[in-house]
């Protein structure tokens, strides 16, 4: 129970003082995270949106890939990523590895599919419901892909929250491609897994702490305003 | 023809080719031909051999007890499902041709989480109207619906009967040639119900052909200029309002009339 005590009064410590180290860890953490979240949601959500309106034979199991895929293992991920990225990979060429880039290419391609699987069920769901009123507007293809995008966009933040989570909780595959590199990938899992392996151990659950806590902030600001916002439009 | 055919001469006349449709877009699409329609859904026959001419502009009131078909009927003229067999022609084309010049307003009409000028304003885009003409066409159409007060408010949330009232400014502002409008007054109160029958007539007046369902009798009086009157899947009697309300044919009709149940 000390430790957690300790781990408390350091986090809070860390935080009134305004620790420059921990602020850096902060900062990079969610540009890495909200960089992959933003270009996963890019291609999340039309693709989501073309398997759930699209007809095309094999459909069934792109839609159980895709469902799949949303539990795709970090550390295969951070393995695959690093392979390619590697001097001797195919895009070794690039020298990205144990780079930022590196880490936002790795959490791309594990929150992707999250967001791509539950923007298909959102869209599928409203198109149950939305079908004949578009159509007999005259709307159809990506022009109806859109409309239901847009009026399930109360829905989509859920899913680009699930996929933030995902994203920014996750230290299997950024551990591995980012090599946590001090100030220059070093992320708050990342550190936390430094800590640990140090025997610091208050100082790894502070940092766990702010973690939940930068979460938690961030989810409740979302849903807050999500819920706002859907009050005001219905 | 006459513009208005009994369902016998209906059914002797020959079917339309949708084939040889006249290609311009300025041609009419009245009249609207059903020939033999039938919809069958899990083995059951929901709608059964209709046929009808609809040619006149006139308020044309399709009416009868739940379950007779009527709402499947609009769906399946305005080209939303297919029909198990026969066909429907409007001025020799297809339905799918014809979106966007035939609109429907549907019982429950959906509207879009938008504001109420933007779910007029959808259906003008898809339709291709340049951003300019688009709003002044919207706001138009708002104005004859009496809803400009409310432009900027949430769709969503509006009463039953301005709920209504938008999505038939929705569908009136694309400029159809015939509206096709599924029980509009259901569930509305009767300062609402007479809103939205006062909007009827003067779309029809403005030159727009209307055809509506509705099981309320005294609705159907009240601006019903043809009737059809269906039950059980079947068109029964399709005759001018005057006549059909004065001395009906069938038995159903007159029981119907009479405000009995018809079982």
């Amino acid at each position: 129970m000390n430790d957690f005590a300790t781990a408390f009064t350091t986090a809070l410590q860390m935080i009134v003082h305004g620790d420059r180290a921990l602020a850096e860890v902060v900062l990079l953490s969610l540009q890495v995270t909200l960089t992959a979240v933003g270009l996963a949601a890019l291609v999340g959500f039309p693709v989501g949106a073309l398997v759930a309106l699209a007809r095309f034979p094999g459909r069934g199991m792109v839609v159980g890939l895709l469902n799949a895929f949303m539990g795709l293992p970090p550390v295969v991920v951070g393995l695959t990523v690093y392979l390619l990225l590697s001097h001797s990979g195919p895009l070794g060429a690039l020298q990205l590895l144990f780079t930022p880039t590196a880490m936002v290419i790795a959490q791309f391609i594990l929150v992707t599919p999250i967001i791509a699987a539950l923007t298909r069920q959102t869209v599928a769901d409203l198109h149950e419901e939305y079908d004949e009123q578009l159509r007999s507007l005259g709307s159809r293809g990506s022009g109806m892909a859109v409309a239901l995008l847009w009026d399930g966009r109360f829905s989509l933040l859920t899913a680009v929250l699930a996929g933030f989570g995902r994203a920014f909780a996750e230290v299997g595959a950024v551990l591995i491609v980012g090599g946590n590199i001090n100030h220059v990938t070093r992320i708050m899992t990342t550190s936390i897994v430094l800590e640990t392996s140090k025997g610091s151990l208050p100082l790894a659950l502070a940092l766990g702490l702010i973690l939940i806590g930068l979460s938690l902030s961030i989810n409740l600001a979302a849903m807050g305003t999500r819920d706002v916002a859907y009050r005001y439009y219905g | 023809m006459s513009p208005i055919g009994t369902t016998a001469e209906a059914r002797a006349a020959p079917a339309p080719e949708p084939a040889e449709a006249p290609s311009g877009a300025d041609s009419t699409l009245l009249p609207l031909q059903v020939r033999g329609l039938v919809y069958e859904r899990n083995g059951r026959r929901l709608l059964d051999g209709v046929s009808f001419d609809l040619g006149a502009p006139h308020i044309a009131v399709i009416m009868g007890p739940n379950g007779a078909g009527k709402t499947l009927l609009l769906r399946l003229c305005h080209g939303l499902l297919t029909p198990s067999a026969g066909s429907v022609s409007w001025g020799g084309h297809r339905p799918c041709q014809c979106l966007q010049r035939v609109t429907m307003v549907f019982q429950k009409p959906l509207l879009l989480r938008r504001s109420v000028l933007a779910n007029v304003a959808f259906g003008l885009k898809v339709k291709g109207l340049p951003m300019a003409r688009r709003r002044s066409r919207a706001w138009q159409a708002l104005e004859a619906t009496s809803l400009t007060h409310l432009a900027t408010r949430p769709a969503r949330l509006l009463s039953g009967g301005e709920r209504q009232r938008l999505a038939i400014a929705r569908a009136w502002a694309l400029e159809p040639e015939i509206l096709l409008l599924d029980e509009p007054t259901a569930n509305l109160d009767p300062p609402a119900t007479l809103a939205v029958e006062k909007l009827v007539r003067a779309i029809r007046a403005a030159g727009t052909k209307v055809v509506m369902t509705t099981h309320d009798l005294t609705q159907a009086r009240r601006i019903g200029e043809e009737v059809l009157f269906m039950n059980q899947g079947r068109l029964l009697e399709h005759r001018p309002a005057e006549e059909f309300f004065d001395a009906p044919r069938t038995g159903q009709a007159a029981a119907f009339l009479q405000g009995k149940l018809l079982l």
